[in-house]
């Protein structure tokens, strides 16, 4: 009755529902965070282009883009499963879910695939946004790849757990203001943390944006402010820890089968 | 015949509240079933545990032998649960949500044939590409009981289905869960119209704080509980007593009516001639056989 092929399909059918479920707004899901990710690049580098050099030979403007196109793919794979789950909890329509033989595993797989394909097109479209007005060159392709697929799966795992956790939107909002917004800011997108006084420095290197930032920004220009291989091993690292806890919290029924 | 539904001791606590206390029972297949009870009897929560909502917090529930927490995965294939509440995913259209439920239960486009069959027996055709946000309540309850019904599971459990809807999607309802349970289909069924569990019910077991009162057929509950009654209504205030004399006789109060309980036909004549002694009019006066509505109000505690 319940075989391997049964698990696929189900597996690949709430895939299917949660990339729809974007896709339907994709106004507000893919359309709205490029807006922002190229606004945030016109007006930074309009004003610092011509002031600032944080890599030899790479312009303000160049340096700026794989932190956006970063800052927005961690966003909004966060996004993704944070409010898919928080808004089926509020509407009820979670039972449907777990009326299924779906397991934990099965929910957290496709949970966290839907995540990064969000993450990862709308990364794509900033990027493809991105280079009609500057060459941007991609020196080792593979550890960008391996950074976004990182990245945007430790924050689709982030994003479960808030969507477990929360009850309603307003603890939803606040987990992304006070700790998805400031950890994305303070990562060393707009600047170099070798610009910061010596204890931000250190206080920036708790932070597993900067990594996962600093190790994307590797892939396009082979420079980065630590070495790409440490920064992997912290991102895997976390992306482990967080998923262990996503599929605790999930194979336990914490808040959503009481 | 082998039971479809059993539970063993089941009991369910929130802190010190006792949702479910050592409930067991075993519901054969091809039953009708239904479970009635109060509000906050524990009928909903027997319904969650069944389906895996929410976990027992001791004893065993199983589903044509699976038990719903070792082996969810299959027990889940087996059962279908209509939820109370009106819930729907706004994203989608009725027949997307359709093939998604079914999809989650591993079955394929080979399942779209069945998927139709479904929306047409539940007259859903004209709403198929319908987004469920643009549904009546009461399309959105046919919705709720087509999606408990896409993986054709042997166990199909209603909560509450006709709550708020219209009588005449009601009677449509009833005869399509009727046709289900013909079809071999198991029924467990929670109501609070209780005409509804005696036209459709073959047996019932009736909740109070979490424990089964009575637990049989229906027509044994009807037999058993069958008596004569005398239906008053009096020009009466609520402050004041009923005489004396006729506190003897057992009574419930229904709709603002008192239903006398007649051992015999004499009794009619002492209840008016006591009545009329104390100045209490009578407005309207007919005699009703038991229903299960009489027995559900004496075996809940609602008796005087």
């Amino acid at each position: 009755m319940v075989t391997l092929k049964t698990q696929i399909i189900g597996t690949w059918t709430l895939l299917k529902k949660e990339l729809l479920r974007f896709w339907r707004v994709v106004f507000q899901t893919v359309a709205a965070p490029v807006i922002t990710g190229i606004l945030y690049l016109l007006i930074f580098s309009h004003v610092l282009d011509s002031r600032l050099e944080v890599y030899e030979g790479v312009a303000y403007t160049a340096f700026l883009i794989p932190g956006l196109i970063m800052m927005s793919l961690l966003q909004n794979a966060f996004s993704n499963s944070s409010s898919s789950l928080i808004q089926s909890k509020v509407m009820g329509n979670i039972v449907f879910l777990l009326l299924t033989p779906l397991s934990y595993l099965q929910l957290f797989f496709a949970f966290l695939m839907a995540s990064i394909a969000r993450g990862l097109f709308v990364g794509i479209c900033i990027y493809l946004i991105s280079i009609i007005y500057i060459d941007l060159p991609i020196e080792h392709p593979w550890i960008l790849l391996l950074f976004a697929l990182l990245g945007g799966g430790l924050m689709g795992a982030f994003g479960i757990i808030a969507g477990v956790w929360c009850d309603r939107f307003d603890q939803m909002a606040a987990f992304g203001n006070f700790v998805i917004m400031p950890l994305s800011m303070l990562s060393g997108v707009f600047y170099s943390i070798h610009s910061l006084p010596p204890i931000w420095q250190k206080i920036s290197q708790l932070n597993p944006f900067f990594y996962m930032i600093d190790g994307f920004r590797f892939g396009f220009f082979g420079k980065s402010d630590v070495s790409p291989y440490f920064s992997l091993v912290i991102v895997v690292l976390f992306f482990i820890a967080l998923s262990f806890i996503t599929i605790r919290m999930l194979k336990s029924g914490f808040k959503l089968r009481n | 015949m082998k039971p479809a539904i059993v539970y063993q001791n089941v009991k369910k606590h929130y802190g010190s509240v006792k949702a479910v206390n050592g409930i067991t029972l075993s519901i054969p297949e091809g039953e009708f079933f239904g479970l009635l009870g109060p509000n906050g009897a524990g009928k909903s929560t027997m319904i969650n545990m069944l389906g895996g909502l929410s976990n027992p917090s001791s004893g065993k529930i199983s589903v044509m032998g699976q038990d719903v927490q070792k082996n969810y995965q299959e027990a889940r294939h087996l059962v279908g649960i209509v939820p109370q509440e009106l819930v729907f995913d706004p994203f989608f259209n009725v027949r997307e949500m359709l093939r998604f439920q079914a999809g989650y239960f591993g079955k394929g486009r080979e399942n779209d044939k069945w998927v139709d069959e479904v929306i047409d027996r539940l007259d859903l055709r004209d709403k198929a590409a319908t987004n469920m946000r643009m549904l009546s309540g009461g399309m959105k309850r046919r919705a709720l009981i087509a999606q408990a019904l896409v993986h054709r599971p042997p166990v199909i459990v209603l909560d509450e289905p006709t709550a708020g809807v219209d009588v005449e999607l009601r009677q449509k309802l009833w005869s399509f869960i009727k046709e289900l349970n013909k079809e071999g289909h198991t029924i467990v069924l929670t109501t609070h119209y209780l005409e509804e569990a005696e036209a459709l019910c073959n047996s019932v077991a009736m909740l109070r704080a979490g424990k089964i009162v009575v637990l049989d057929t229906t027509k044994n509950l009807l037999k058993k509980f069958s008596t004569k009654n005398l239906m008053l209504r009096l020009n009466f205030r609520a402050e004041k007593k009923l005489p004396k004399i006729i506190e003897r006789f057992s009574y419930t109060e229904l709709d603002g009516a008192f239903i006398f309980e007649l051992k015999k036909i004499t009794d009619i004549a002492e209840i008016t001639e006591a009545l009329k002694k104390s100045k209490v009019e009578i407005i309207d006066m007919q005699t009703v056989d038991t229903d299960l509505e009489s027995v559900f109000l004496k075996l809940t505690g609602n008796k005087k």
